[in-house]
């Protein structure tokens, strides 16, 4: 455990868990431990009355039938289930895929698996917004196309995709539409009875529920089938074995409950933290702000601060809890490939700074955060010899540099 | 990541950051690294013309906190050695003496190529 905490502007990792979702759960790993799908007795029947009133909450707060929604452990599960299991599925109608080039490595990593059972898949590019080209993704459409996978909003920029457009081209040529919403719940309004998605994988941690849990939905007009991935006791209709965690499901019910309630506020108050954090970087010389400003959730700011090298950022405001959207934590010395793939430069891409705030941040966090930053930002330049050639006027792009 | 206190403290503390003059005759300059890696060094050394040892030297760098303490804690090595005996830093000692993980050892080893880039620069000006 971390001695002393810093202020946490990381809620695009993970959310704390609201303390009303924490009492909600706490009976149900008490007194109340009995399965769901026991039928026998009161145990099991108090049990599965919480999972389907935890089912009802999920599917409201996405305008949904609750019979639509399956339990997961999580988005992960969730997007390993929409797409194997509906490329599974339809596999007779065809082999391509069509995905973006900045998904989660969720959806990423489930398209390279099927690359390697045999199925073709097409990344595209987004534009340097952040946004998908609705042209260049039309063009991508085959005939033998059966699944398009399209994230509601980006977990590093924030940037939300125009999921009804790319939703309205999918229906008329009958392709599945997979949308990862794990970063959408609770910060844009989701409305499934008009909105042309077929599957849309939930989480629950980022919308101040417990870990663990999550779920997809699978559309019932026009119904939507797909192949299991896990076998067992055919629960959740045969979608997705194994006994289900009451206390998981109430938890993000809950959530989603509180998330239906209140959001309408919460945006509204977090918009303006986001404004006054955008106002305090932006008197930093040199920031640029990573994905498009007007398409965006509030809860996101992903700022590159030129010449400075992100890991060290991290390290010299260590009072803020943030994440940078460099890998450079990692054995690779490759910079984030969402930012990348946005055509940002290599100094910029290495440079950024995930900032993410929610239900518990205040005006007082905005405020230290920004201070920090531009205190350490100044020191960082004073040690960078980007930042000296920058203002000693020279062009970085002509210097032959001796990679290693 | 956690951090080693060694790196932290000159992360925290820099030593002999700045620059000389590029055109002064008694400084070598090199500048490794490059911006696509996330890491550029550039170390100067300042050479006393009468002795031929290192009198004194200045670092910038862009680069994760272990770069940064790498090429702060060479500029203080350096200090005092003649050019040979600089050239003799090894990365596997900085890498020691700070305490790198594995995969932080680039960033010493950037170090002593910058040491061996300032050495070949002063002596460079100097052949003729």
């Amino acid at each position: 455990m971390t001695p002393h905490l810093p202020i946490y502007m990381d809620y695009g990792a993970t959310t704390p868990v609201d303390p009303r979702v924490v009492d909600a759960m706490i009976p149900w790993l008490r007194e109340h431990f009995g399965n769901p799908a026991s039928r026998s007795h009161a145990w099991g029947w108090e049990a599965e009355e919480a999972v389907e009133k935890a089912r009802e909450e999920v599917a409201a707060l996405i305008h949904a039938d609750p019979r639509e929604i399956v339990w997961t452990s999580g988005a992960t599960e969730s997007n390993n289930l929409a797409i194997k299991g509906a490329a599974h599925f339809y596999a007779s109608r065809g082999k391509h895929l069509v995905t973006v080039k900045t998904e989660h490595k969720a959806v990423l990593d489930t398209m390279r698996e099927l690359e390697r059972q045999g199925f073709e898949v097409t990344y595209l590019d987004v534009m340097e917004n952040g946004l998908l080209d609705l042209d260049k993704f039309k063009a991508a459409l085959r005939k033998d196309t059966i699944l398009v996978s399209v994230m509601l909003v980006n977990n590093e920029i924030g940037v939300i995709q125009d999921i009804p457009a790319i939703g309205a081209l999918c229906r008329e040529r009958g392709i599945v539409l997979h949308t990862d919403a794990a970063q959408a719940t609770g910060k844009v309004a989701i409305d499934l009875a008009t909105l042309p998605v077929d599957l849309m994988s939930l989480a629950s941690h980022k919308t101040y529920g417990p870990k663990g849990i999550g779920a997809l939905y699978v559309r019932r007009k026009p119904r939507v089938r797909l192949e299991a991935q896990m076998h067992g006791g055919g629960h959740e209709r045969g979608m997705r074995s194994g006994t289900l965690p009451t206390h998981q499901c109430v938890g993000m019910g809950k959530a989603f409950e509180i998330a239906r309630l209140e959001m309408g506020t919460e945006s509204e108050r977090i918009r303006m933290l986001q404004q006054r954090l955008l106002a305090g970087i932006g008197k930093i010389e040199q920031v640029f702000i990573n994905g498009d400003l007007e398409r965006r959730v509030p809860h996101n700011v992903n700022a590159s601060f030129n010449y400075v090298e992100g890991e060290s950022l991290i390290m010299g405001v260590k009072g803020i809890a943030v994440s940078s959207g460099s890998a450079c934590t990692s054995a690779s010395l490759e910079p984030s490939y969402v930012l990348r793939a946005l055509g940002r430069s290599d100094e910029l891409a290495h440079s950024s700074l995930r900032m993410t705030i929610g239900r518990f941040t205040t005006e007082n966090d905005i405020d230290t955060a920004v201070s920090l930053l531009q205190d350490r930002v100044a020191k960082l330049r004073e040690l960078s010899p980007l930042w000296e050639m920058y203002k000693d006027g020279v062009d970085l792009s002509t210097i032959q540099w001796t990679a290693h | 990541m956690a951090y080693s206190d060694k790196v932290i403290e000159h992360y925290e503390h820099p030593r002999n950051v700045g620059s000389f003059d590029k055109g002064d005759d008694t400084v070598g300059t090199g500048m490794v690294g490059a911006p696509a890696c996330g890491d550029v060094m550039k170390l100067q050394i300042k050479v006393d013309p009468k002795t031929g040892l290192i009198e004194d030297a200045r670092f910038k760098t862009y680069g994760c906190g272990s770069a940064i303490a790498s090429s702060s804690l060479v500029t203080e090595w350096v200090k005092g050695k003649s050019l040979d005996e600089a050239m003799t830093i090894k990365n596997t000692q900085i890498a020691e003496e700070l305490a790198l993980p594995p995969v932080k050892i680039h960033c010493s080893i950037l170090a002593e190529d910058a040491i061996k880039a300032a050495v070949q620069d002063y002596k460079t000006r100097h052949q003729s």
